[in-house]
């Protein structure tokens, strides 16, 4: 099991019901299923990966979360799990206000653009970074909106979303974040994960 | 074509069906068919309902026809609808012409064919009666219930009908209402079907009569509706039968002509031109937002019923913006839903023909859920 997926195990609740956002292979849903006797439910864009869950037993819907969130209603979820994939959309700000509406709480996980790889990449080698967590040339990312740990405790601050656990991940690692130890954390972590709430 | 009724199975049931035009059947046939075993525990029963111009023999050979079954590329032993895991069900819809009750079927009141005597029948009717024949075989609970277009409607229809009847449904192709276009589809046949003299006000069996051409135009029109353009386009496009010139007639230059002949006579030998007018019907009045005064979740509220709605995408007779409603009327209410949109060029009739995605998807869902349910308390 991959470290991401233990952390994401400890941040969730027996028998909690829980909607993974972009679900993939499903994977995560499995491993909650089993070690958490979750209620899950799946969204994902790729149509082979749907079918792949539906084989594992997972409900899972073909579509896109930015478009389809809108028919989910307020509360329906204890959980929304979006791993990391927020940086994907076009309007993350509001996928990331829906998951809170449509969920009692969300774990977000998001590749940390303030890893100081990333910034020395940049830095001495005058081009977009490419790393374990962001592989991409520029010219074919499917990451539309990077940011740093920092800056998604902005926007949280300016969405007046709490954030309720806030964890650092870095090889294989893991270790918490709080407001005293930020700045570090934002040049050390290669992945953020956020447990926040409204 | 000969057709042979002498050795279909059927049970006539002696119960009352009150059928939603007010009419009451106290005694009703119904024919069917079964594959495969039923597990001692009763866990691996499938109900599969046929569509408009379907009937009761999915697979092997149609005892009526002599012909292929109508779903053999996906039920039977090791495929997707494995007959050797899976006891299969499949009944002729009541208004049908494979042995069901329907207008063909003698009167015993007046001795001869029920014709337009026959009552109209809904959706929900056809599955009441379905719901007989699974207590008749002694099957409570189904591991599933699923069908393509029409069929996906009796689905739908069961499931908020039975929300115990079932641990799964996959309706595939379907809308939970019938559109202006379905009706507008639907009513073209039936005159096509009525403005033949031979249909004699529906009065053809007793006057030794067939209304060949409406069927068959009635046919033809249909089947227009379950391809889609680039479909048609790919399979004939402008091309001509083998005389390889245009004959300046009117007769059949083009291939997609004379294949819509094909269809559209072949089907005459097969189907009763009623039935296709009741079963056409039934299909108009369907309308579960309007049995929930317009608000479909409540036709399934607190359904434990896994759903896995399926659609295609160049299918413009059910088109996937009508499975989406669905899915999100199950999902508001936290239904388990899953949903999958196979991108094709097939059409409507995407299901009956081979198409491995949507196959896979089928044969994973009810796999996994099998294991579910024999493990369910």
């Amino acid at each position: 099991m991959k470290i991401e997926d233990n952390v994401l195990l400890d941040l969730i609740e027996t028998k909690s019901k829980v909607l993974d956002v972009g679900c993939g292979d499903g994977n995560l849903l499995l491993i909650l299923k089993k070690n958490k006797n979750i209620n899950g439910r799946g969204i994902e864009i790729n149509q082979l990966k749907v079918t792949e869950c539906l084989s594992k037993g997972l409900a899972v819907i073909e579509g896109d979360a930015e478009k389809d969130l809108i028919n989910y209603p307020d509360n329906s979820f204890d959980f929304a799990i979006l791993n990391q994939s927020l940086q994907q959309f076009y309007n993350p700000r509001k996928v990331l206000n829906d998951l809170l509406r449509i969920a009692n709480k969300a774990i977000i996980t998001i590749p940390n653009f303030g890893y100081w790889k990333v910034r020395l990449h940049l830095l001495l080698k005058g081009k977009m970074p490419i790393t374990k967590t962001l592989p991409y040339n520029w010219f074919d990312t499917p990451n539309l909106h990077m940011s740093t740990i920092k800056d998604f405790y902005f926007l949280c601050k300016i969405d007046k979303i709490r954030i309720m656990k806030s964890i650092s991940i870095t090889n294989n690692k893991f270790s918490t974040i709080n407001y005293s130890n930020l700045n570090i954390k934002n040049l050390i972590s290669e992945i953020g994960v956020f447990l926040i709430t409204k | 074509m000969k057709l042979n009724f002498e050795n279909i199975n059927k049970i006539t049931i002696s119960k009352d069906l009150l059928l939603d035009c007010g009419v009451k059947l106290n005694k009703f046939d119904v024919a069917f068919e079964t594959y495969g075993k039923l597990d001692k525990n009763k866990k691996n029963a499938i109900l599969i309902f046929h569509a408009l111009s379907g009937d009761q023999f999915v697979t092997g050979l149609n005892k009526v026809t002599g012909k292929e079954g109508w779903w053999n590329l996906v039920v039977g032993e090791n495929k997707p609808i494995d007959t050797k895991k899976y006891f299969v069900i499949c009944a002729n819809v009541i208004g049908g012409c494979m042995g069901s009750t329907g207008p063909k079927e003698i009167c015993k009141e007046t001795g001869k064919p029920y014709g337009l005597g026959f009552p109209v029948i809904t959706i929900k009717d056809m599955v009441k009666a379905q719901a007989y024949l699974l207590d008749h075989l002694g099957i409570d609970k189904t591991l599933a219930v699923l069908g393509g277009s029409m069929g996906g409607m009796q689905a739908l229809q069961f499931c908020s009908l039975y929300p115990n009847k079932t641990f799964t449904a996959v309706p595939i192709a379907c809308a939970a209402s019938h559109s202006a276009q379905n009706i507008a589809f639907n009513e073209l046949a039936r005159q096509a079907i009525m403005a033949d003299p031979e249909w004699d006000a529906g009065n053809y069996i007793s006057t030794g009569k067939i209304p060949r051409k409406g069927l068959a135009i009635a046919r033809m029109a249909g089947h227009i509706s379950y391809l889609s353009e680039k479909g048609l386009q790919n399979k004939f496009g402008r091309k001509l039968q083998e005389d390889k010139e245009l004959q300046f007639s009117f007769d059949a230059d083009f291939q997609v002509e004379s294949y819509l002949k094909y269809q559209g006579y072949s089907f005459v030998d097969r189907f009763d031109a009623n039935s296709y007018l009741y079963i056409t019907r039934a299909m108009d009045y369907f309308d579960l937002y309007k049995a929930n005064n317009g608000n479909l979740s409540l036709a399934f509220e607190n359904t434990k019923i896994k759903f896995c709605i399926i659609s295609f995408s160049t299918d413009w007779l059910y088109p996937t913006s009508e499975s989406k409603k669905i899915v999100i009327a199950l999902n508001s209410i936290g239904a388990e839903v899953s949903f999958v949109n196979i991108i094709t060029n097939n059409g409507h009739d995407s299901f009956l023909v081979n198409e491995p995605k949507f196959l896979d998807t089928l044969k994973g869902f009810l796999e996994s859920n099998y294991e579910d349910f024999k493990n369910e308390n």
